[in-house]
């Protein structure tokens, strides 16, 4: 029998939100004014979690460690949101968003919750329009959309390639709006070191001052972990460079399961590494699949020139070029979803047809998107025999006005014009679907603890669809969360104020100042940076995009060691009660050092292909991902016992009523 | 390529500051500026010395978490990016660089290069939203069409990342720009207008209280700024302020 | 000035010193250049502008007070705008976005000043002294004529020192000019399709006007 209690409601899918709204306690207002509520982040999840509950009526803290709750890293998301608005008349629903981001996620997710994700996406954009959020519009006045990976309509909702900037300014300005009026205190520049537990319940965390290195002590009837995912434990990936585990992993340390580590999403439009001393990578949008046509050059000899730089890619003809994703899966081309079209990329540079120098990239070309703008643009501007230089130059404004930002940024970065050549792209590490293991009312298996957004595993199984991770943070923040934590806290009513004099906060402060001494005093000569560098190599090389049993076994392995080695060699330099990026890093990837192996460990025991997990002895014979529903229709939490390998697996379930499995397929 | 980095140190805010020199080798022109900084740190840490510090995080331009002048320029000799998007191919052999914060009364240092730009949040808390609850009984979103031009002009304005660089840029330190973003984006839009008078006023009140200087006009925040806000913002600013003013 | 208490509300009233003081300019051009074409309009204007009771007792302390506002705002504002950096920058490369003009209004705003020190001392103070001390307000000299433009004249002829003073204050009138009038359109709010239009007019104006002093103490000089 299973620990775990997913509290789904029961009764019919579509009536389950509802009827639980129905069903939960409620804390009344004047109630609302003596409870206190942390939110660790404040990107969307937690920004729109934090104005919402101080709208309620509770007392909100809320923590980032950036200078401002506004620079959280949902602010760099591009292409869009999804929403079951069905404005463009295409059959769209809200069953027929749940199916796709079941189908998406490989039937890895909890119905319940998605379809409830579906439910109220269609609010979110009322909310955020009501919010002057400029979402982009027709000429008629009324909202856009376009069309994104894996599914089969237009529902993304976008404003240009700055989507996930325009929703968390909406959320900020909520934020702000409380702050105002004094129900929210803001604490920038904190980090939360550890969650603190009285009575077996989360009553509030130990954070440090990133400025001043005082380590504060902070209580609250509930704790919100809104952290974010952590895809930087492959240290190249799409996030920011601050982007940490540390809330999260501390939180699993005092008894929150971790559901799915392994579940990473690999992006595949991300410009190429280009040195060995690169920190971060740079993603471009998934609207530009809607437009671009991906290709490598169907001769080996074709590639190998190109990656010699003897031969450019206008050069090939259009014969000698191999639209793998258009050939491999012609329903979907190249909007096949993420994990799909990484995997195929990868495919096809592991095969000796890559074309950067290091033979690890593909391109992504729009010359015939602005072939077939250009023609349209001259034939409704009254041009009908227009000369070849015209449509060109028209389609290229087109372009531009759908991408310009995002092809200014590929030229920035790289010193080539995408307007003349194709883009060069390559997959990398993007999102994390797996989290803390929440139930249905977004609480983990510490009373008192929730995750939202990023930070939890529900919605998106083991592969996210595009624009889905804004509809899931915005879903969880303005409208699951606030309702569903006043059942937990209806109990609390008449608790009274949380004293942190307590001997649990005591502990708490102990063991982080401890940790810190740790690390201030290890004798080391290494920058954290270093050890960071080897475990995100490892992650790359052994737990990326496809996996196998030996190398997964010699990832823990190495893991181990390297944590071992870290806390020998690393260097710390300064002081601990004063800003000191080397200590904020180094405490980063101790965490990071401990999940990497849990990952492995979860990549290992998963003995199946389901999206972004991909097996290398679990493939069909056309190297599709082969799922194993018999044996892995389930959760794999995992709950802490010291060490990372010591962890104990705990299953649930996965049941599917309302939705039949089937073997994804895009073709 | 080789480097000598001028680069400002400064212990916290109330330590006095001063320039340090540090030569650096072997970088790279596909480098990001910021990677040149990593590159210095991780020399730094080797050699025992505290590292710089500085403020950055997603590296792609949109957060507005980095800042620093270089060589006299907020963000570098660039235009349309921030720090985090400026490649060393800018740079030649052997050049010089100075460093320094993005400098202003109302952008105390934090420490080294990072300020604290808190004054801007506390602009936006005087006003820089729509009273409107977020709990989920709002009109349908397309009951309420809007021009596509207004709507496009107000996104413009919305794409401000906060950063600081129009702050910096300014001879005056005024943020004037910062400020007539944000105004701007909702005197655009319908959904703004009802809270409009009172929005402009407590901002611009809340402006002058954080000890900005006054806007000259003369147009720097608008060429440095990375999203390329524009100056007609300042005017609707000016326009938006007067008319409250006058409707007391 | 302790009623302007918003940066904005000071800005507008700079702007719109500054406007006033532009129209000042036309009309003050207007008449020295009658001057160059026509003395004997040029001295009917004079005696009107010199001894009309509403130009003398309402416009002329206006004038005089939009003028000290102008400088005395600019001033304070300069000292308020230097304080909110009191630490400077190492290296500020001003240049690379914002003109010389705009960024040195101080510097060209204080040789305007200069100069109309000396220009009040040259005309003003004179004018004052033969009307209201000595209280002659026929405008005529001895021989029975208009005296205003031999009087002009005989401030140009022959005197090359002050003619290149002049022409230096109007150079840096232009710069003042060549930032500052399209600046107040700017700072009333007007940003809007007629815009750049306004901006060639400013600009126009700016060189225009102070050419044309310029040319008119430059023709005295050489013709007489």
């Amino acid at each position: 029998m299973s620990v775990l209690d997913s509290k789904i409601p029961s009764g019919p899918l579509a009536e389950k939100w509802t009827k639980h709204k129905n069903d939960i306690n409620l804390v009344n207002p004047a109630n609302k004014r003596n409870i206190d509520v942390i939110v660790i982040g404040t990107g969307l999840a937690g920004a729109s979690a934090s104005a919402t509950l101080a709208e309620l009526g509770y007392n909100v803290k809320t923590f980032c460690f950036q200078d401002s709750p506004r620079r959280a890293h949902s602010i760099a998301a591009q292409g869009g949101i999804n929403a079951a608005k069905n404005y463009q008349g295409d059959g769209d629903s809200n069953y027929r968003l749940f199916y796709d981001t079941v189908k998406g996620g490989d039937y890895r997710s909890r119905e319940a919750n998605v379809y409830r994700l579906a439910e109220v996406s269609g609010n979110i954009i009322d909310q955020c329009v009501a919010q002057g959020v400029p979402f982009a519009r027709e000429y008629g006045g009324l909202l856009d959309n376009r069309s994104f990976g894996g599914v089969l309509v237009s529902r993304t909702f976008y404003a240009k390639g700055q989507t996930g900037q325009q929703l968390l300014l909406g959320a900020y300005s909520a934020m702000n709006r409380q702050i105002n009026r004094g129900k929210i205190q803001s604490h920038t520049r904190h980090e939360m070191m550890d969650l603190v537990l009285v009575d077996g319940k989360a009553r509030g965390i130990i954070a440090r001052n990133l400025v001043t290195g005082e380590i504060e002590r902070h209580a609250a009837h509930a704790v919100v972990l809104a952290s974010g995912g952590y895809g930087n434990v492959f240290l190249l990936s799409t996030n920011a460079m601050g982007s940490n585990v540390t809330a999260a992993w501390r939180a699993h340390r005092k008894g929150a399961f971790f559901a799915n580590p392994c579940f990473t999403q690999i992006h595949p439009t991300c410009i190429p590494v280009s040195g060995d001393l690169q920190a971060k990578l740079t993603l471009m949008s998934e609207s530009l699949r809607n437009d671009g046509r991906i290709w490598v050059p169907k001769k080996k000899e074709d590639a190998k020139a190109i990656q010699e730089g003897r031969l450019k890619p206008t050069e090939i003809k259009e014969e000698d070029r191999d639209y793998y994703l258009e050939r491999r899966y012609p329903a979907f081309g190249n909007l096949v979803p993420r994990d799909v079209a990484s995997r195929a990329a990868k495919e096809r540079c592991d095969a000796g047809y890559g074309v950067n120098k290091t033979g690890q990239a593909v391109y992504l070309d729009f010359a015939s998107a602005i072939e077939r703008y250009g023609k349209e643009k001259a034939f409704s501007s009254g041009n009908k025999d227009a000369s070849h230089e015209e449509i060109i130059k028209l389609g290229k404004e087109v372009v531009e006005a759908k991408y310009g930002n995002l092809f200014d940024m590929y030229e920035k970065i790289t010193d080539q014009n995408p307007y003349e050549t194709p883009m060069m792209i390559f997959p990398a590490v993007h999102y994390t679907m797996g989290g803390l293991w929440v139930d249905y009312n977004l609480m983990t298996t510490i009373p008192g603890c929730y995750a939202t957004g990023e930070a939890n595993f529900s919605d998106h199984g083991a592969n996210r669809l595009g624009a889905s991770a804004l509809m899931q943070g915005l879903a969880d923040g303005y409208f699951v969360l606030p309702y569903t934590i006043g059942d937990y806290l209806s109990n609390d009513i008449q608790t009274g104020p949380i004293s942190t004099e307590s001997k649990e906060f005591e502990e708490a402060e102990k063991s982080v100042r401890n940790q810190i001494d740790k690390l201030m005093n290890a004798k080391g000569d290494k920058p954290a940076d270093y050890f960071h560098r080897k475990l995100g190599l490892i992650m790359w090389n052994k737990c990326g995009m496809s996996r196998n049993e030996k190398e997964l076994k010699e990832a823990i392995e190495e893991i181990a060691e390297l944590r071992e080695d870290f806390y020998k060699n690393v260097r710390v330099t300064g002081k601990p009660n004063v800003k000191n990026q080397e200590l904020e890093k180094a405490m980063r990837v101790a965490d990071f050092l401990e999940l990497g192996e849990l990952f492995a460990k979860d990549a290992l025991h998963r003995n199946e292909s389901c999206g972004g997990h991909f097996r290398e002895e679990y493939q069909t014979e056309e190297g599709e991902a082969l799922r194993d529903d018999e044996n892995f229709r389930y959760v794999a939490a995992w709950e802490y016992k010291g060490e990372p390998k010591e962890a104990v697996l705990h299953k649930e379930e996965l049941v599917y009523e309302n939705i039949e499995l089937k073997t994804r397929s895009y073709k | 390529m080789k480097l000598n980095l001028k680069i400002w140190r400064q212990e916290n805010k109330d330590a006095q500051g001063k320039f340090e020199n540090y030569n650096i080798d072997n970088i790279h022109g596909d480098m990001s500026f910021l990677e040149m900084l990593d590159v210095l740190n991780n020399q730094l840490v080797e050699e025992n010395i505290e590292p710089v510090e500085f403020d950055h995080d997603c590296r792609e331009g949109i957060c507005g978490m980095c800042s620093l002048q270089i060589n006299g320029e907020p963000h570098g000799p660039d235009r349309r990016i921030t720090t985090c998007q400026l490649h060393m191919r800018r740079f030649k052999d052997g050049d010089t660089i100075t460093i320094e914060p993005f400098r202003a009364n109302a952008f105390p240092v934090v420490r080294d290069l990072a300020v604290d730009r808190s004054a801007f949040d506390r602009i936006q808390q005087a006003g820089g939203y729509i009273s409107v609850n977020t709990s989920g009984n709002t009109q349908d979103a397309n009951s309420l069409p809007i021009q596509k031009e207004n709507a496009d002009m107000a996104f413009n304005a919305a794409t401000c990342i906060g950063c600081g660089a129009c702050v910096a840029a300014c001879k005056n330190a005024s943020a004037m720009l910062f400020t007539s973003a944000k105004v701007s984006q909702y005197a655009l839009l319908p959904q703004g207008k009802v809270e409009a008078t009172e929005r402009v006023l407590n901002m611009v009140d809340q402006m002058d209280k954080e000890g900005f200087g006054n806007c000259t006009n003369t147009g720097a925040c608008e060429i440095e700024c990375p999203k390329g806000i524009s100056l007609e913002n300042i005017a609707r600013l000016n326009r938006e302020y007067l008319s409250a003013s006058l409707k007391g | 000035m302790g009623g302007i208490k918003t940066s904005i509300a000071r800005k507008v009233a700079m702007a719109l010193s500054g406007l006033f003081l532009v129209l000042f300019l036309l009309q003050h051009f207007t008449i020295n250049f009658t001057s160059v074409v026509s003395p004997d309009t040029f001295n009917e204007i004079s005696h009107f502008m010199g001894t009309n009771f509403l130009v003398q007792a309402v416009l002329q302390p206006i004038l005089i007070f939009g003028v000290i506002f102008h400088f005395v705002m600019g001033f304070i504002l300069e000292a308020k705008n230097r304080s909110a950096r009191s630490v400077k920058y190492g290296v500020y490369n001003g240049g690379a976005n914002a003109s010389w003009m705009s960024r040195n209004m101080l510097i060209s705003g204080a040789v305007v000043l200069a100069f109309l020190g000396l220009h009040f001392y040259d005309f003003w103070v004179h004018e004052m002294q033969v009307k209201y001390l000595e209280g002659d307000m026929t405008g005529l000299n001895q021989a029975g004529e208009f005296r205003y433009y031999e009087e002009t004249v005989a401030k140009f002829a022959g005197q090359p020192i002050r003619v290149g003073l002049y022409v230096i204050a109007f150079v840096f009138l232009m710069l003042h000019l060549l930032h500052g009038f399209a600046s107040s359109f700017q700072t009333m709010g007007v940003n809007n399709k007629y815009s750049s239009a306004i901006k060639k007019f400013t600009k126009a104006f700016a060189i225009v006007i102070p050419l044309g002093f310029a040319f008119v103490a430059i023709f005295h000089f050489i013709n007489h």
